[in-house]
Order: structure tokens, then C-alpha cells, then sequence
């Protein structure tokens, strides 16, 4: 919504699409193919990526085409992703990638990924030497592994990278650059409202269950998610107006983050114990499903994006503690 | 943030920087009246910010008010510069005259039993009012009372009053006032946007004042853990430490923000809701918050002459007055069931 015409965008405002994608989100409308995508990908190539790369994946993107992933964990660097293993190596026609990225979500789906892989020294060198790449998962070499999760569904991946060669174009801005320009994508994961609205369906069920009689202490229950709710998208908000004044807004997005992921996983639990449902998978009213659902999901909520030990390091940083 | 409010800030941090240090927290906190503080207060305007130009106030806005606001907090000043500009709002918003201040308000605590009695113009007051803040140095009281089954503005002159001395856990000024065929002021409430303008306006103001304390406890525990040495470094180079003063600063900013809006929902004429979720909030603020500071206070925290209980034990207190957390979160659950599942979002996402 917010991208320049040229690339099929609408040149909108960032405050148009926080209360799009807000809604969205309120509505429990299916996002997950999009999402990323229109998150993170598209803006990081907006900023970062060649001329080709933009003329060819945005317009793609703008219409809904194209669905993506982020390649950033491995098995040995999920929290320490400076200790990504995966090689791509400068070669003939192109790179070279060696390696193999983990719970990648939606690599099963997308077409296209964002892989940050090492163009030059080893882990033990840390940030330097990483690159970010646009990679067809379609190419040779390639092989995407659904891993299910413990609701039973296939989000996130494997993703084997057997001497795949990408072309020559696939490099996504400055060689060697890719570490900086991996923490401003993830900015753009960490503030958004999809970061305090992930488990909104169970507060909806738990105000429709309650009615319009409540005891005071459904009341006072209700009151105290409500006063958090508020609060949360309001910070969001202060976050995306940051985003749109081309400030950097790491710090607050991490805070947002976490709270918002400390929340989210609080309304679940708190419908759950407040009712004393008892939930099992798939079964009973829509209360019962979407609690159990989010029950389930709950513990992801402090891990995608960055887990809350991370943010909360962020955060530490910010005061001057590290 | 309009023009003003930086200009503000600074005056305000300046003042109370200069005139606030823990020597004097100590004396407010035994029952001494700061009265030379008071003055300074007076002499810059502050507590008519709130009152219209025309009436003589300053005419700020709430966002304004609520950098003052957050100042007085923060500094922890013993004072009662919100409940004052609060009061003078309420009065100027009734039509009714403004007293020299200082002034207060209360709210209806349970044990209040107060009485209008008319005669032609004349208006009496009989009864008591319990924990009226800063009640035996105010010189008026404003409260509402229902009468008629109209809500009534009265302010009431503190002499002739009874005053039992009364104080919240951090020595603040609480007293029970009562009155006995009292003359007063009454004028009607006559604004649609709230039916109890004391406590709305109370709430955000301790809201705000919360919201102040709140960043001098992330201030302090900052600086501390940064000096204090164990095992050989700082304990601030800690990951627990680090870790839990990350959820204090969270805590803060949530406060704060929750503050600031309920203040710009005055400026907006529709506070009942944002006040509510700012009360709430940092009551929330409060219980992590204080916790955590004093833990990484250890025991000099505990200390009489350590600092950091004029906030804490502040906000311990503040945070039940004008209505606690559960009296918010009732109302505004209560708002939000009654508006259904399928219609409360709009009204959060209005505003």
C-alpha cells in the first residue's frame, strides 16, 4: 500500500495500512501468504535491492502474487544468528549456496526467500561476512522440508541448499552488508499490530461468552486486557508513525515486542483458566476452539521475531546496560 | 507535542530540580507543609493551567498539563499542584469562582456521607469526607454530589472545617474534613462526557503523576546497577538484572504512553474511556515496576534516606487513589461487554 506507483504500489500512508492490516488482523482474515511478504521482503528490496530486483518481485508482490520467507535460522544459530553456517560462494554464472536454513515459515509456499548466507570468512568472524540474497526456491538444489508443529500443522521448514547456484543479480544490496540490513528488516517484524493481535479472537470469544451482564470480576477481567490491549496499539502506532518519519525505531519496536508477545500469550490463558475450560483440539464452540488453538500457538509468541530474551537485551542496550 | 510543551518541561524540571531534594521529601513526609515550594509553584502559574485565559488561568492544554503533570510526579514534589489544577478546571468548566489556592478534590470514598441543604440561594454542607488529598492545607475543596438526580459542582472553603489528620504510605496528606452547615458554592455539572468529572479528572492526574515516578524509578535503578559492584563488575553487566530492568522500562513506557493518552482525550472531550485504561495500566506498571526496583536496589533501597521510596511508596499509593485498578477495570469492562463482541473494536479504534 505504502510503495511508490512504479512498483504497483499505492503510495499510501503508513497510518492507511497499519489500519488495514489492523482490521485484517480483528477480522481473522487468512494473511499468512501476504504477509511477510508486504512486511519485510518487499520494503528490505525497496531500500536495498537492485533495480532488476524491484521492477521484477514488487509489482508481483503488490498484487498478491508472490508469497516469501526469511532465511535467517539455521540449526546452530537461532537467537546467535551472526553464527549463520550457510555458504554462498562466488562462482561462475553466479553463487554457490552450501547449507541449510531451518523453521523457516511458509517455505513450503513461497516462492521466492530472503536468505542471509556467508559470503566470506567463517562463524568465528561473526556479522562480517554475511549477505543477503533473493533466492527462486524453485531453482535446482533446493529442497524445502514442511516440519510440523506441535498443533499438528506445517508452517515452518527445512530448507536444504545443495550447491544451488543463484545468478549473478541475486545479491540483495552491499556484499558483506547483510547483518545491517537484516536488524532494519526485522524492525519492521517487531512493531506491527499483528504483534499484540494474534490471540485478539479469544478476547472477541470471551466478550461474546460473558454477554452484556457480567459479574464484576468478568468485568474487572475483561478491564485489565482491554487497558493492555489499548495501550499496546498505541505504542504500536507511535512505532509505525517512527517508521514513517524515517526515524529508527529499534529500540521501541523490541519493546513492543515483547509486551505485546508477554499479552498475547496472557489472553489465551487468562480466557482458559478465567472460564475453566477444559480444551481439546478441534472440538466444541468457537470459544473452545480458538482458545485451544491459542494455547497451542502461545508459546511461538515469544520466540518468532526474535525471542523475548533477545528483545529484552535490546532493551537493556537501549538503557545503556550493555 | 504543540510549541509550548518543551519550553513547559524545561521550567518545570528546572523547578522542581532546584527546590526538591530528599531533606524536604523527609519533612513532607513527617507532616511538614512545603509551603515555600508551593509558592514558587504559584508564582510561575502552574496551578491555573488549566483555567481558561479569560478567567485568569493559563489556558494550556491537558497535553500541556500533562507534562507538568508528569513533572510533579517524577520529582515526586509534595505539593498539591494536580489536585489544584484539576480543582481549577472543575470550577472553571461549572462557572463557579476560583478560591486562592491551593485547592483540592475528592473523590467519594466509601464512609462519606454528605448532605446538600438549600436555602434560596444559599447552599449548606453537612458531613464528612475521608482521604482528601493535601485536606488540611487546601484552602477549598471541590467535590460533586448528586442531588436532585442532577450532579452538582460545590467547592467548599477548608475554614471552619474539622480536619483529622490523615496521611497515605508515603506521608502525602490525606485528611478526613468535616462539615457542619457549611456555606458553599454549588453550581450544576452540566457536561455530557462524564458523569463524575472528580473522578476522571483524579485518575488521570494520578495517572500522569505515575507515569513521572515511574521514569524516576527506571532513572535511579539504572544509575545504580551501573555503580553498584559485585562480584567484581557491576551488577547491571548482570543478564538477570539486565533482563528484568528491561521489563521495568517497558513497564514505564506502557504507563506513559497510556498516560499521555488519556490526557489528549481530554483535549478531545472524550476521557472516560482512555482515563480508564491509563489507571488501569499503570497499576499493572505499578506491581512489576516497584518490585523490581527495589530488587535491584537490595537493601539500601529499603534505607528511610534512600530516595527511592518517595517514589515507590508514592506509587503504591496513587495507585488506588481516584479509584484502583479493580474500580477502572470494572468500568471499563463493563463498557466493552456492553458494547458486544462485535462492536467494541470500532470505539477502540476511533479514536
Amino acid at each position: 500500500m505504502t510503495w511508490p506507483k512504479s512498483y504497483g504500489g499505492s503510495e499510501r500512508s503508513a497510518l492507511d495500512r497499519y489500519v488495514v492490516m489492523e482490521e485484517m488482523l480483528f477480522a481473522g482474515a487468512p494473511v499468512s501468504f501476504h504477509w511477510i511478504a508486504d512486511r519485510q521482503s518487499g520494503p528490505l528490496l525497496l531500500r536495498f535491492g537492485t533495480e532488476q530486483q524491484r521492477q521484477t518481485i514488487l509489482p508481483r508482490i503488490a498484487r498478491g502474487e508472490l508469497c516469501f520467507c526469511i532465511g535467517l535460522s539455521e540449526p546452530d544459530a537461532g537467537s546467535d544468528v551472526a553464527s549463520i553456517r550457510t555458504k554462498a560462494r562466488k562462482s561462475d554464472g553466479g553463487w554457490r549456496v552450501n547449507g541449510t536454513k531451518l523453521w523457516t515459515t511458509n517455505a513450503h509456499r513461497a516462492q521466492y526467500m530472503i536468505g542471509l548466507f556467508r559470503t566470506a570468512g567463517d562463524v568465528s568472524e561473526r556479522h562480517a561476512g554475511l549477505s543477503h540474497f533473493l533466492v527462486d526456491l524453485s531453482l535446482p538444489g533446493i529442497t524445502v522440508r514442511p516440519i510440523r508443529d506441535l498443533t499438528g500443522a506445517e508452517h515452518f521448514n527445512e530448507v536444504i541448499f545443495d550447491d544451488a547456484l543463484l545468478p549473478e543479480g541475486a545479491l540483495i544490496g552491499r556484499l558483506g552488508e547483510g547483518w545491517s540490513q537484516a536488524m532494519t528488516e526485522l524492525a519492521f517484524e517487531r512493531s506491527g499490530p499483528e504483534r499484540f493481535l494474534s490471540s485478539i479472537q479469544a478476547l472477541i470469544e470471551l466478550i461474546r461468552h460473558l454477554g452484556n451482564a457480567p459479574t464484576e470480576e468478568a468485568a474487572a477481567l475483561v478491564g485489565r486486557l482491554i487497558a493492555q490491549l489499548v495501550t499496546l496499539r498505541n505504542m504500536s502506532l507511535s512505532v509505525s508513525g517512527m517508521l514513517e518519519a524515517h526515524q529508527d525505531p529499534a529500540l521501541e519496536a523490541a519493546v513492543v515486542k515483547d509486551l505485546g508477545g508477554t499479552f498475547e500469550q496472557s489472553l489465551p490463558e487468562a480466557v482458559q483458566g478465567f472460564l475453566g475450560l477444559e480444551l481439546g483440539s478441534g472440538e466444541g464452540s468457537d470459544l473452545h476452539q480458538v482458545t485451544a488453538h491459542l494455547m497451542q500457538m502461545a508459546p511461538a509468541f515469544s520466540l518468532r521475531g526474535g525471542t523475548r530474551e533477545i528483545l529484552r537485551g535490546i532493551i537493556a542496550r537501549g538503557l545503556g546496560l550493555r | 507535542m504543540n510549541e509550548t510543551s518543551p519550553i513547559l518541561a524545561q521550567m518545570v524540571d528546572r523547578l522542581f530540580a532546584d527546590h526538591v531534594d530528599m531533606a524536604l521529601l523527609a519533612a513532607a513526609s513527617e507532616g511538614h507543609w512545603a509551603q515555600e515550594l508551593w509558592a514558587l509553584v504559584e508564582q510561575q502559574g502552574l496551578p491555573w493551567s488549566l483555567v481558561p485565559e479569560e478567567q485568569g488561568g493559563m489556558g494550556a492544554s491537558f497535553h500541556d498539563a500533562f507534562v507538568i503533570v508528569r513533572a510533579t510526579g517524577r520529582h515526586r514534589a509534595p505539593v498539591p499542584l494536580p489536585e489544584t489544577m484539576a480543582a481549577g478546571w472543575l470550577l472553571a468548566m461549572a462557572g463557579l469562582k476560583l478560591p486562592a489556592g491551593p485547592l483540592t478534590l475528592a473523590g467519594a470514598q466509601s464512609g462519606d456521607s454528605c448532605r446538600l441543604d438549600r436555602s434560596g440561594a444559599d447552599w449548606r454542607l453537612s458531613g464528612s469526607i475521608h482521604r482528601v488529598p493535601w485536606g488540611r492545607v487546601a484552602n477549598s475543596v471541590v467535590l460533586t454530589l448528586r442531588h436532585d438526580g442532577k450532579t452538582l459542582v460545590v467547592q467548599a472553603a477548608r475554614n471552619g472545617a474539622v480536619i483529622e489528620r490523615a496521611a497515605n504510605l508515603a506521608g502525602e496528606f490525606r485528611d478526613t474534613l468535616t462539615f457542619r452547615n457549611h456555606p458553599v458554592e454549588v453550581a450544576p455539572w452540566n457536561h455530557a462526557f462524564t458523569d463524575d468529572p472528580v473522578a476522571v479528572v483524579g485518575a488521570m492526574m494520578r495517572s500522569g503523576q505515575m507515569a513521572g515516578a515511574l521514569a524516576d524509578v527506571l532513572a535511579r535503578s539504572v544509575v545504580y546497577v551501573g555503580e553498584r559492584q559485585q562480584f567484581g563488575r557491576p551488577i547491571g553487566k548482570q543478564q538477570a538484572v539486565q533482563q528484568n530492568l528491561a521489563i521495568l522500562a517497558e513497564e514505564v513506557a506502557a504507563t506513559e504512553t497510556a498516560a499521555e493518552a488519556a490526557f489528549l482525550a481530554f483535549d478531545r472531550g472524550d476521557p472516560e474511556f482512555l482515563v480508564a485504561v491509563a489507571k488501569v495500566r499503570a497499576g499493572i506498571a505499578v506491581s512489576q515496576a516497584v518490585g523490581i526496583a527495589h530488587q535491584v536496589h537490595g537493601a539500601i533501597g529499603f534505607a528511610r534516606e534512600h530516595p527511592l521510596h518517595a517514589s515507590t511508596l508514592r506509587l503504591m499509593s496513587w495507585r488506588t487513589e481516584f479509584g484502583g485498578d479493580r474500580r477502572w477495570a470494572v468500568a471499563l469492562g463493563q463498557r466493552v461487554l456492553a458494547e458486544g463482541a462485535d462492536d467494541f473494536w470500532p470505539h477502540i479504534t476511533a479514536g
